[in-house]
């Protein structure tokens, strides 16, 4: 039953999880998501699932295969280098069509970096740092009831295209509490024997099969490699074209258009409304789907109306090549950036706008 | 009249030729492992997971449901697999450099939360797929391509020993070091994957049987010449027997 409450981030995501038809959970200790480990530590298991404490995070994206392979619903989460080192799981579950919701709490800075909110894994989640030819959706939520509904439909999508869906949160999402509606509890599969019905593709023994199930990675023959490849590609276009998702505020007769994502968008939320107030025709696109990047939003700005697009980001410009496909160069785009843990105020994203406005004159 | 003899294959085995040289071990290690869980009429509740490393290809020889897994990662693999079906037997099969060298951490772990799984683990104390590099486990003086004059202590220690380092470990409730190299020593080994599987069926804990296995191809030796070195040089640096095993059958 959807029930509203007042709940930490990072237990509202395992909460949200459990509901969307987690059954199992794999994590290992890092800052700033560790609340998501201990809360399904102890509530996991009395829903009927089941919790792991993996030894690193390679046990855990490859632990989380095994469960993907065998057909259990599999939730995963960790921060910025943790979701480094899963990088050669997370192309190994793509090239074998293993299905996995994975939730990356964002730090910032390169390196170990710093434990404080950042958003400089948009290459890293949305290009992927592992080998060869393949695509995870990434949907970005700004607040706690976008991010409880994503991770709740996260586990069909999953399934659906028999491929991980990345949610990328930063860490001051994590760590902030807020009102959320939860929604009701779904069972996606009944129990252990049901897998074979909900999932005929995974491994539950041969019994009672026509032909054996087997996962594979690895393909020996170039000829047969290059024609999979090209069935995984056929599937990636799909999901580039059903997984789009943004939202537009106030971008019809905006002069400035930001583009935000994550608490960034939170906060340019507050700016148009001071922006405005002032007399500036300030608007936002708020890409949800980082991956695919949502393009519709971007070809709907004109030029006449528009005259610069802002990327605002807790990072040094790393979604512009995405908004400047999109807007096919058709206007300029300017970054603002606060990195290393910084998450700017209001006022100086203003002042920042007015000295932009005076410049372009 | 009484069947002294069996074959599994086109049972337990496909119908298939094999990818491995002439003389290599995985040809009889994967018929003592199909063999075993044939005789216990659990092909059909069985999940494998093949490594990196020549034995990538088990499952097509393997008549089980099967996945692969990235190099050294096949422990925390079977761990996800035991988990959503703790009833079926789940086994890992691994060679040296995958489960000595890159996959240490995933083995040990495995075998410290005690996962209801069972490893074959073959040592052939050498890189096979790759060509014949050194591994953790290449012997003292043994060449290989990148210890051309022979492995030395001074730079790369002495090879490690697996089933000693896992017997340590509470957790594992089940070790044996096998070898494949002469008759006598084929039989004891399908003895070992039959007590393994028994104690992974009774839930006990981690089960991990280590075949010395023979490698022609990169040792630069004959077949036969193979298993002998096997005799020679292999067992005397790893003794074979029952590291570890439940208290109630010592």
């Amino acid at each position: 039953m959807a029930e509203r409450v007042l709940m930490k981030g990072n237990e509202a995501f395992a909460e949200a999880a459990i509901r969307g038809g987690c059954r199992f959970y794999v994590g290992y200790p890092i800052t700033p998501q560790s609340e998501i480990p201990e809360f399904m530590s102890h509530e996991l298991p009395k829903r009927g699932g089941t919790f792991i404490q993996a030894e690193s995070e390679l046990g855990t994206i490859n632990m989380s295969y095994g469960i993907g392979c065998a057909g259990g619903n599999v939730f995963i989460s960790s921060a910025s280098p943790g979701i480094a080192l899963m990088q050669e799981g997370f192309s190994f579950l793509c090239s074998a069509e293993v299905p996995l919701v994975a939730m990356n709490v964002s730090r910032s800075g390169a390196g170990i970096g710093g434990i404080q909110p950042g958003q400089c894994d948009y290459n890293q989640v949305t290009r992927g740092g592992g080998n060869g030819d393949y695509h995870i959706p990434v949907f970005a939520p700004s607040t706690m009831q976008d991010a409880v509904d994503i991770i709740y439909e996260s586990f069909e999508i999953a399934d659906r295209y028999r491929n991980p869906v990345m949610i990328l949160a930063d860490g001051m999402m994590g760590q902030m509490m807020e009102p959320v509606v939860l929604p009701e509890p779904k069972t996606l599969y009944k129990d252990e024997a049901d897998i074979a019905n909900y999932k005929p593709w995974a491994l539950t023994g041969s019994k009672g099969k026509a032909n054996r199930n087997r996962i594979k990675s690895y393909h020996a023959h170039p000829a047969e490699l290059e024609q999979y490849i090209d069935y995984l590609y056929e599937k990636y276009m799909r999901m580039e074209k059903e997984l789009q998702r943004a939202e537009s505020y106030h971008t019809d007769d905006a002069e400035i258009v930001f583009v935000a994502y994550g608490s960034m968008a939170r906060i340019v939320r507050e700016v148009l409304e001071v922006l405005r107030k002032d007399g500036i025709k300030a608007g936002m696109i708020r890409p949800i789907s980082l991956w695919p990047f949502p393009t519709a939003p971007f070809e709907a700005l004109n030029p006449e109306v528009t005259k610069v697009v802002i990327s605002a980001e807790m990072s040094k410009g790393q979604m512009i090549p995405d908004i400047r496909l999109a807007l096919k160069d058709r206007i300029p785009v300017k970054l603002f950036s606060r990195t290393g843990g910084i998450i700017p105020s209001t006022e100086e994203i203003v002042a920042f706008v007015k000295t932009l406005r005076k410049e372009l004159k | 009249m009484k069947a002294i003899y069996q074959s599994t294959v086109g049972e337990g085995l496909t119908l298939t030729d094999t990818s491995y040289c002439p003389g290599c071990g995985h040809g009889i290690i994967h018929k003592l492992v199909m063999e075993s869980i044939a005789e216990l009429g659990k092909l059909g509740e069985t999940i494998g997971v093949s490594p990196i490393g020549c034995s990538v290809v088990a499952h097509e020889y393997m008549n089980v449901e099967m996945c692969e897994a990235a190099h050294g990662r096949a422990p925390a693999v079977a761990t996800g697999i035991k988990r959503v079906h703790p009833n079926h037997i789940v086994f890992s099969y691994q060679g040296d450099g995958d489960l000595a060298s890159i996959g240490m951490t995933e083995i040990v772990h495995a075998a410290m939360r005690g996962e209801k799984f069972t490893t074959f683990f073959v040592n052939n104390a050498i890189y096979g797929m790759t060509g014949g590099q050194m591994a953790p486990t290449t012997l003292l003086g043994q060449k290989s391509t990148t210890s051309i004059d022979g492995r030395k202590k001074e730079i790369s220690g002495m090879p490690i020993r697996v089933s000693e380092l896992l017997a340590t470990i509470d957790g594992a409730v089940y070790v044996e070091r096998v070898a494949v190299n002469t008759p006598a020593n084929v039989r004891k080994a399908k003895q070992a994957i039959k007590r393994a599987l028994d104690v992974q069926q009774r839930k006990l804990g981690f089960s991990f049987v280590e075949f010395l296995s023979s490698c022609p191809t990169n040792w630069g030796l004959t077949p036969v010449n193979a298993l002998k070195w096997v005799g020679e040089h292999m067992i005397p640096y790893y003794p074979l027997g029952i590291f570890k095993q439940p208290e109630e059958e010592k």
